[in-house]
């Protein structure tokens, strides 16, 4: 294998979101019929890697070769052209499509107003199931079909391009140990065709079954690429992990009260997660950590009434609730800083004022409708008091860093006097200075007796403010660590269930 | 005062006074008390059905069943008159069965989360021919004495109506600004989602401003029919084109969150004058359509070219003003 040109190559690639560095000159190669696995956190920075290789993002530097040449443009077009191709987790297919069409869809060289081969199209799909061994009716709508066979007719279709790098990302996620085995028959028989593929995964333990080298993204940066047959799974995570706690967290000790907020046997079927078991006490900060797709955001979604939760219950200082809408847990006392900020969190185009009062409108209204003075003065007061930067509390939101509408958004669920916290994500893709500002703000707010729920994807953050850790995987808590005990091996091996 | 945050509306109403002004040196005819008056009668019904529609745009939808709304509205006035029912009676019982029909769209809509475009369109046709069976096309004629101008002098019916259509219109402008309620339809229109996470329950909203918007319909039509002598089995024909152009010419986004109402009344004024104008100004009438579609295409093209150029906030909710 050494001494041929490697298929592709990604040497010191840089790439950063609104100041935030999501890749810091990763290098990576991938040579032909060799799977290669990519593997780090939440945020590593492999999703920003695949998105570069396959043209749908341009990165600020670095160089991308494929067969040796050097890739001076790229975009999804021009990716597809020089034969790479990404298979998802959830499979991009079009479900009114049947499966041949599905496959001939970007394999026909005709133009726009090219005739379509029908029955060269229906052969060329059979061909092509039969190479990933499909057992599939080429005539069956895609939507019709498993997400297994629905991964297999992607396989094909990428192969149907003639594509010699294949992605995969999380493919086994949802697939049963039978698909699984089948999936892998499948990558073998690529391998020994000579195609290469990256191999995105969490379940460390088939790593040593499919992959022949692995290589670890921690923070955006390659820490190393090893053989497979060489390294264990400790010592990957280990790697993945090994980022030094250099930031410093204003962690204070809280007197910590009586049990505010309790879930017993919590369970969605809905959004797919189960008998949770949780407590957070008055003045507590408990982490909830997880990979994504662990259910973490889905729990805050059940509690906060924004899907219905058909098993189990929530306990307010003991009295069982059920919230139909989130404005029956605003009216208790529970309070829901949303993941996506932007989408969800605060309103673009609404003022700072707006914003921050939107979870509390009922005090604003009198007899002679909303008191405009009352909003101005609140609204000042919390700007001030979390240090949002702006000229105006008119400005509209869009006009803000992502910090600042991080603490626009805060300010709203403060103003509802909340006696319970949910923070999804509170620090995520927000600069430095505002992220430890929003921590200072957490212990304050937790001073006052408030018991929060932080869910975060960054180890350091979950083991930095934390008192109590709860790991959620597949749906449920894995284990609940104590501050003392918990250190970042610990909650990642229990997070990939190891 | 922010000015740049009403660019939309300003713009408008500069076209307006634009007109105005050609008319004042071609045609100062134009000014004269009648013709005011008259332009002011004939637009009342589409200003009330424009402040529905402005808060149906407002909070992301459409309603496009309003002209067969107010149709049904205007013969069931007609028929109830005729029992002999009492003016307030009457102006109760139209102000509801409007309220029921805009009650059921927003059931649809808001509760069944169908896409408004096609259920208003479904009633537009079902209510107009629900109407064509039962009345088989006939005109409803020998009203009541007391129906026709509200039972009272020509001038004095033309007052109330302008009278009851103002108030409606300031009422109206002032909920939107200043009760809670304004602010979430401005929330809901802005991001569905963002204000469902806020606690403000979108289905809600958006039931109340299609009964709403379907109350309004029903003044409207009683405001029109009061004028005549007879009521036509085919009124509000093209209602809800006129009502959605003076939204969107009055600053409003199709997409919801943004307008006021002070710009509804300003389209509903430039795309009213219109036709009126151009008779003034010598120029065939046919001409009208046309000119309504290219300020409606202006207006657009000026929103979108305004989006692209603003950076800041775009937001017309009170409390905002500088």
């Amino acid at each position: 294998m050494t001494g041929q040109t490697p298929l592709l190559t990604a040497e010191r690639v840089t790439k950063s979101y609104a100041g935030v560095q999501a890749l810091r000159d990763a290098s990576f190669e991938l040579r032909g019929g060799e799977v290669h696995a990519l593997v780090g956190e939440n945020g590593a920075g492999k999703s920003t890697f695949i998105k570069i290789v396959t043209g749908a993002v341009t990165p600020d530097s670095g160089e991308l070769t494929v067969n040796g040449d050097l890739v001076r443009e790229n975009s999804p077009a021009i990716s597809k052209s020089l034969g790479i191709a990404a298979i998802y987790q959830q499979p991009a297919l079009f479900p009114e499509l049947t499966v041949a069409e599905n496959i001939a869809i970007g394999l026909e060289r005709k133009g726009f107003f090219g005739f379509v081969n029908w029955n060269e199209r229906r052969r060329a799909a059979k061909e092509l199931l039969d190479r990933v061994g499909a057992k599939i009716d080429p005539e069956t709508p895609a939507g019709e079909l498993s997400m297994p066979q629905q991964q297999l007719v992607e396989i094909a279709r990428a192969l149907g391009a003639n594509a010699k790098i294949l992605i995969f990302d999380e493919p086994t996620a949802s697939l049963s140990e039978e698909d699984t085995q089948n999936l892998f028959r499948v990558i073998r028989e690529l391998r020994s065709q000579g195609v290469g593929m990256i191999y995105i995964s969490h379940r460390l333990e088939e790593l040593p079954v499919i992959a022949d080298r692995v290589t670890v993204l921690r923070d955006g940066l390659t820490i190393g690429t090893k053989v497979m047959a060489e390294v264990s799974s400790e010592e990957l995570i280990k790697l993945m992990v090994g980022r030094e706690l250099s930031a410093v967290f204003p962690k204070r000790v809280v007197e910590i009260g009586e049990t505010i907020f309790e879930l017993k046997n919590l369970g969605s079927r809905a959004v797919g997660i189960k008998n949770i078991n949780l407590s957070v006490r008055a003045g507590e900060i408990v982490g909830v950590a997880g990979l994504i797709g662990a259910g973490r955001t889905e729990l805050a979604k059940a509690i906060f009434g924004i899907v219905e939760s058909d098993a189990g219950e929530i306990l307010l200082r003991g009295k069982p609730m059920h919230f139909g809408h989130p404005s029956e847990a605003i009216d208790v006392g529970i309070a829901y800083l949303p993941e996506d900020r932007r989408k969800h969190g605060v309103v673009l185009d609404f003022p700072i004022s707006a914003n921050i009062t939107l979870a509390s409108l009922k005090k604003l209204s009198g007899f002679k409708g909303m008191n405009f003075g009352k909003e101005k003065e609140i609204a000042a007061e919390y700007t001030r008091r979390l240090g949002v930067k702006t000229p105006t509390i008119h400005n509209a939101v869009s006009t803000l860093s992502g910090g600042n509408q991080q603490k626009v958004a805060l300010s709203r669920w403060l103003m509802t006097k909340p006696s319970v916290l949910i923070l999804d994500e509170p620090t995520q893709g927000i600069d430095v200075g505002a992220k430890s500002e929003i921590h200072s703000l957490m212990m304050e707010i937790a001073e006052q007796g408030v018991a929060i729920l932080m869910i975060s994807s960054e180890l350091p953050e979950i083991l930095g403010m934390s008192d109590r850790i709860a790991v959620m995987r597949g749906g449920t808590i894995a284990k609940v660590f104590d501050r003392s005990e918990a250190t970042q091996d610990k909650i990642l091996a229990v997070a990939l269930g190891h | 005062m922010n000015f740049s945050r009403y660019k939309r509306e300003i713009s408008a109403a500069g076209a307006f006074v634009a007109i105005l002004i050609v008319l004042a040196i071609v045609a100062p005819s134009f000014f004269s008390a009648g013709n005011l008056r008259d332009l002011l009668i004939n637009n009342a019904p589409t200003l009330l059905i424009a402040v529905g529609m402005t808060m149906v745009i407002l909070v992301g939808e459409i309603d496009i069943s309003v002209g067969s709304q107010f149709a049904v509205c205007s013969i069931a006035a007609g028929f109830l008159a005729k029992t002999g029912m009492p003016m307030p009676v009457l102006f109760l019982s139209i102000f509801l069965v409007g309220a029921m029909m805009g009650s059921l769209n927003g059931v649809l809509v808001g509760w069944l989360r169908l896409p408004s475009i096609i259920v208003t369109l479904a009633m537009l046709v079902l209510w107009r021919d629900a109407l064509r069976w039962l009345t088989e096309g006939a005109w409803v004629q020998n009203l009541p004495e007391n129906f026709q101008w509200f039972g009272l002098s020509q001038s004095g019916g033309e007052l109330t109506i302008v009278a009851i259509t103002l108030t409606i219109f300031v009422a109206f402008a002032w909920t939107l600004r200043n009760l809670v309620a304004g602010r979430k339809i401005y929330a809901v229109g802005s991001d569905a989602e963002a204000a469902r996470l806020a606690g403000i329950s979108g289905p809600t909203v958006v039931l109340s401003v299609f009964a709403l918007m379907g109350a309004l319909t029903g003044i409207a039509a009683l405001m029109n029919a009061v004028r005549f002598s007879e009521i036509p089995g085919n009124s509000g024909v093209g209602l809800e084109l006129k009502a959605i152009a003076a939204v969107v010419v009055g600053g409003a986004a199709i997409t919801g969150g943004r307008g006021t109402l002070v710009g509804t009344l300003i389209g509903v004024a430039l795309l009213g004058t219109i036709g009126t104008a151009l008779t003034f100004l010598g120029i065939n009438p046919f001409w009208e359509k046309a000119i309504q579609g290219a300020i409606i295409l202006i207006a657009l093209v000026s929103d979108v070219a305004l989006g692209r150029l603003e950076k800041n906030g775009r937001s017309n909710i009170a409390g905002a003003a500088a």
